[in-house]
């Protein structure tokens, strides 16, 4: 009977076990690390037809974001501004340089600039700037700091959780209306920025929006 | 057992050195990996949209067509963006003329958003006085009108008005970008600021002239 099963065998047992316990372990760890908007999005830094550098525009020049996205306030869209907006300063500055050759032409011929769309909410997500805006969250909370990037990439997950995280708890996140474009500004400290938080949801009629039909209709 | 270690250990690595960590630069679109009606067929502002000959997503309105439009309130009455109506043009009905005197009625609140579109939209170039020495002159911006020029004091409001919705000289317009109502707003923050810079000692309340140095 002893050659049918060899003494190694009394260690099959737990090499399965251990084995299994550890491949099981290694795919949930892999899909919960991997398998989500943190990994897919964050980080998504495509290349533009046109090199524009926020941080030139809006730290050097102090420029406010609503001189190009002039519609943030009263739309669910942020536009992206044309390229005749562009021209109003580059009709005179760097007038000839060949990095702005597309925006140029562009303009001439009233053909849009193909930029590539970084912040892409699925097609079922209703999300509105006025609204957020006008509550006073900032640009900087969704976008990251894009003041000071060169090249925008995607600086936050935009995942369902990543929402409900601020739906849940907006005092955390709620600043005056003044500072809302301004992307630098920081709360003098958070106890305060808590209390003032909760004095915005009251006085704005700020509502923790979690139903389904808030974002999805 | 050795060999099974060694071999999860490097399927590890193999994984991690793939695909890399969260929030790790790149260039590639992100991966959908469940794309049930992540993307429809349905148009998206800005967006391209194979439908059109000409791709374009956002249509311009077709010749000869006028926008739908709300009216807005002007001193009372419903003005709509397509009257000849001083609010829209600056100018006198029917005329070449401009209005002398803005049809907004001046307010503490349409000074307030005067102020706070004059920040956005003139102060780079004009600047925050208003005498021409914006933060863009340091770039290459040479010829910006100042508005304590004499020349722009004695413009009708309806001329000003025009040179902000239409441009004048290297300076173009803003009608794309701004609201008639904002504009207007503009309009009656830049006459304050011309009082401000043209005002004499007399003009300032008296307690508060020790305060001005």
């Amino acid at each position: 009977m002893s050659d049918i099963f060899p003494k190694w065998t009394n260690k099959l047992p737990g090499y399965v076990i251990l084995g299994g316990a550890l491949l099981g372990t290694a795919v949930v760890a892999g899909t919960w690390y991997y398998f989500t908007p943190k990994y897919t999005r964050v980080g998504y830094q495509p290349l533009q037809p046109v090199s524009f550098s926020h941080h030139i525009h809006v730290e050097q020049l102090g420029m406010d974001c609503r001189y190009c996205h002039n519609g943030v306030e009263s739309s669910y869209h942020s536009n992206i501004p044309s390229s005749t907006t562009c021209m109003n300063c580059h009709n005179q500055v760097l007038k000839d340089d060949p990095k702005l050759a597309l925006v140029r032409e562009s303009a001439a011929a009233g053909k849009p600039i193909p930029w590539v769309w970084i912040h892409k909410t699925p097609d079922y997500v209703y999300f509105n700037h006025a609204v957020h805006v006008n509550r006073g969250i900032s640009c900087v909370e969704c976008h990251g700091q894009i003041n000071l990037m060169d090249e925008v990439q995607h600086a936050q997950p935009l995942s369902m959780t990543f929402c409900l995280d601020c739906h849940r708890h907006p005092e955390a996140f709620l600043r005056p209306p003044e500072q809302v474009y301004n992307l630098n500004w920081k709360p003098d400290d958070p106890t305060r920025q808590l209390a003032q938080g909760r004095r915005f949801l009251e006085e704005w009629k700020v509502e923790r929006l979690e139903h389904c039909s808030a974002c999805h209709r | 057992m050795r060999y099974f270690l060694l071999g999860f250990l490097l399927l590890g690595l193999v994984v991690v050195s793939v695909a890399g960590f969260r929030g790790g630069i790149t260039r590639r679109p992100p991966i959908e990996l469940f794309p049930d009606m992540d993307r429809q067929a349905k148009l998206r502002p800005q967006s391209a949209h194979g439908f059109f000959p000409d791709g374009l997503g956002s249509r311009l309105h077709p010749d000869q067509t006028i926008p739908r439009s709300q009216p807005v309130l002007v001193a009372g009455t419903p003005v709509h963006p397509f009257e000849d109506h001083p609010f829209n043009t600056g100018y006198e009905p029917g005329t070449t003329n401009f209005v002398q005197h803005s049809p907004v009625p001046v307010s503490e609140t349409l000074l307030a958003r005067g102020r706070e579109r004059f920040a956005i939209h003139c102060q780079p170039c004009h600047g925050a006085a208003g005498d021409g020495k914006g933060p863009t002159t340091k770039y290459g911006m040479v010829v910006i009108g100042n508005l304590h020029d004499p020349r722009i004091v004695q413009q009708p409001d309806g001329e000003i008005f025009h040179v902000i919705s239409e441009g004048r000289n290297l300076m173009q317009g803003y009608a794309a970008n701004l609201t008639a109502a904002d504009r207007w707003a503009i309009l009656a923050y830049v006459r304050a600021l011309q009082l401000s810079h043209l005002a004499t000692l007399e003009e300032v309340p008296e307690g508060l002239r020790a305060t001005l140095k």
